[in-house]
């Protein structure tokens, strides 16, 4: 396999060309590329170049979503593969993530399980309008590291605390860390409910989860 | 002539209101109030899963039975507030859990005599005309956050109110309290006191709360108004034009239902529409471009010939500093020409996460230059300078000529100890202006004139349903006859 395609891998990531993405992972499995060696060498630097061209005020959060949807594209091909294969690409950790009870607002939320997808992680998305008690039964059931709990209003941000409570009244703490977001929310507040952390946009909370799960 | 600022081309503007017509015809709305729902379904518009499509009739025969202006009023029933035409005014915005500290200029969790400060400070400020529930004071049970600070306000103050609810049952306690103050149900629909913010939740999502908000409101008479609230380029088309057209679909959607409910009720074409910014997912709320969205949805709004609001003169910004003091000023003077009705957002910083008596006395100067600024330049004298010159000649003492002296309080305003203009060659930074001028304000703020058996029955109310939520005991901004000078 020529190292230009990988490359070439790399840029369609970076460009968010989710159609040449696919393309070029169809071509390496033609060609007998192993599914992991065309996503280590390939696809997942491209995403890393996305996430400091972000740091560098160069890309913004559409590039980046197209980046998460052309990495969707290419893993779409790779998977099934690798599955049929007997193997798996190795989940970075499993996230449950969600919106508070009472709040219906999704978007900051959906934006940080695109991205933490796309950096490798199972992300199962548990939607708006949550009671705490189904944080607690979805991360019991999956074995989840990392809960997050989204919140727009002042006024239902308070059940993040429950989220909280719940969870360590079911004992599932501290194995599954909690981590909280949204627009009213602050590092202060989060540490008031006793919650494992915050982040401030989507990005940040990407670098969140991985310092979680690898403390 | 009053200066005005016209941000949409009449082509514009007739394109944002045809595709707004359509997307509510074509796309829909969701509609979550079975109620709600009914009333559509029973008048024509198109109800499936979920979401109600409106035929442009229905919203036409809507737009015929809304009122085109309304007042609110004061506690001793004048009309003090006319929603409707180009008149212009401010509140304090509203409603978040933090206030900058006024000693340590740090966030913290607002309690009641932190908003009982901003009701008395607002009270004293000619500048704004209207009261805003504009906290959560958090010494008092969540469930009772909304109705707990209108309460305050009615006891604190005399002015009109800008409020919204929380939930069905508490906006029955508001309604229950405002009737108490104005004397009874009917009195509080001859004369609203309040105007209820409801908010759609972008794109075209009416709530189970704000459909039933919009019905309730519309039988009870008492003025609604929407909070259209797109963002632009993550709830709402990208572009301003787009999101333009989704507030003005969001609108005509909210109107229909509530004519619909109560044909005649008065209800406000308003909204919070924001950017949606690129880099860090927030909404700033001192963007130019959000500025403009406010003014371009006051246009369409003007165009129907309806009551408008909007949502500026607030920072992003998180101290009060030079961001603090641009974003808001350069908000409030857009909102100003374009003549919206009800500007609402003075005092918050943090994207309306926190907020700021000190800025709130501090925008009160720039809502004061907004609001000089509309009234215009005026020719007040026959002749314009030369008979002025035709006494002073080229020696320049215009200080003495007696036009001056009856002219220059018509020309200019007088700003407060908030504007330095070099009076004072020692000064203090604008912060330490700040806080003397809301510590002044204070010792010098005037109670409401309000009745003993008025007090007795809001608080007989309030007591009710605290007990109800665990909270036996109203905190003393509630309690205390010396707090309150009743009588």
């Amino acid at each position: 396999m020529p190292s230009d395609h990988f490359a070439a891998m790399r840029q369609s990531i970076i460009d968010g060309a989710a159609d040449s993405a696919a393309a070029l992972a169809k071509e390496a499995l033609e060609q007998g590329i192993a599914p992991l060696e065309a996503i280590d060498k390939g696809y997942v630097l491209g995403m890393t170049e996305v996430g400091a061209q972000y740091a560098q005020h160069q890309m913004f959060l559409p590039d980046m979503l197209a980046s998460a949807e052309a990495m969707k594209a290419a893993m779409a091909i790779l998977e099934p593969e690798l599955k049929r294969r007997g193997g798996a690409r190795p989940a970075a950790g499993t996230v449950v993530l969600g919106t508070t009870k009472g709040d219906i607002h999704e978007i900051g939320k959906t934006l940080v399980g695109t991205l933490l997808t796309a950096h490798g992680y199972k992300v199962h998305d548990l939607g708006v309008d949550v009671p705490s008690e189904q944080f607690a039964a979805k991360a019991r059931e999956l074995g989840a590291d990392v809960v997050g709990v989204s919140a727009l209003l002042t006024t239902t941000m308070r059940g993040q605390k429950s989220v909280v409570e719940v969870l360590d009244r079911e004992q599932l703490r501290p194995k599954v860390k909690i981590i909280v977001g949204g627009a009213p929310v602050t590092r202060q507040w989060a540490e008031e409910i006793h919650a494992d952390g915050y982040a401030h946009d989507a990005i940040s909370a990407v670098g969140l989860v991985q310092s979680l799960i690898q403390r | 002539m009053r200066p005005r600022l016209q941000i949409l081309s009449p082509e514009l503007l007739a394109r944002i209101i045809d595709e707004a017509y359509e997307l509510i015809a074509t796309v829909g709305a969701k509609v979550a109030s079975p109620e709600a729902r009914e009333i559509l379904a029973s008048a024509s518009a198109h109800v499936e899963d979920g979401i109600a499509r409106f035929p442009k009739a229905l919203v036409q025969r809507a737009l015929e039975t809304v009122p085109k202006d309304f007042w609110l009023y004061n506690r001793a029933g004048e009309a003090v507030v006319h929603y409707g035409g180009d008149d212009v005014y401010f509140d304090p915005g509203s409603c978040c859990l933090k206030i900058l500290d006024s000693e340590t200029q740090q966030p913290r969790l607002a309690v009641s005599e932190d908003l009982v400060r901003m009701i008395k400070v607002t009270e004293m400020l000619p500048e704004y005309a209207a009261q805003a529930t504009a906290m959560v004071c958090n010494d008092v049970p969540g469930e009772m956050g909304d109705w707990y600070r209108l309460l305050l306000i009615l006891l604190y103050s005399d002015k009109p109110i800008v409020t919204g609810a929380f939930s069905a049952q508490t906006l029955a306690i508001m309604l229950e309290l405002l009737a108490a103050d104005s004397g009874g149900v009917d009195a509080l629909r001859r004369k609203p006191r309040a105007v209820f913010d409801v908010c759609p939740s972008p794109p075209l999502n009416w709530s189970p709360f704000a459909s039933y908000n919009l019905v309730e409101l519309g039988r009870a008479g008492v003025p609604a108004e929407i909070v259209s609230m797109p963002l632009a380029g993550a709830t709402a088309p990208v572009t301003l034009a787009g999101s333009i057209v989704q507030h003005t679909a969001e609108c005509l959607s909210g109107i229909t239902i509530h004519q619909l409910a109560k044909p005649g009720a008065p209800i406000v074409w308003g909204g919070a529409p924001a950017i949606f910014d690129m880099r860090t997912g927030n909404t700033p709320m001192g963007a130019i471009e959000t500025a403009m969205l406010d003014a371009g949805a006051a246009e369409v709004g003007k165009w129907f010939g309806l009551p408008t609001h909007g949502y500026l003169v607030a920072t992003d910004g998180r101290q009060i500093d030079a961001q603090a003091g641009m974003e808001s000023a350069a908000s409030a003077i857009v909102g100003a020409l374009a003549g919206i009705n009800m500007i609402s957002g003075a005092g918050m910083l943090d994207i309306l996460a926190c907020h700021s008596i000190e800025k709130l006395v501090i925008d009160a100067e720039a809502v004061a230059s907004a609001q000089r600024l509309i009234a215009g330049v005026e020719a007040r004298t026959d002749v314009l300078a030369l008979s002025m010159f035709a006494q002073t000649g080229l020696h320049g003492e215009f200080l003495k000529l007696k036009e001056t002296r009856a002219l220059f309080r018509k020309e200019q305003h007088f700003p407060s100890s908030i504007t330095d203009r070099g009076g004072d060659p020692s000064a203090p930074d604008i912060l330490t202006r700040a806080r003397q001028r809301v510590n002044d304000l204070l010792q010098n703020y005037q109670p409401p004139q309000i009745s003993p058996e008025v007090v007795q029955s809001l608080r007989a109310i309030a007591a009710r349903h605290a007990k109800s939520v665990g909270l036996d005991r109203l905190p003393s901004v509630v309690t205390e006859d010396v707090a309150l000078k009743v009588g």
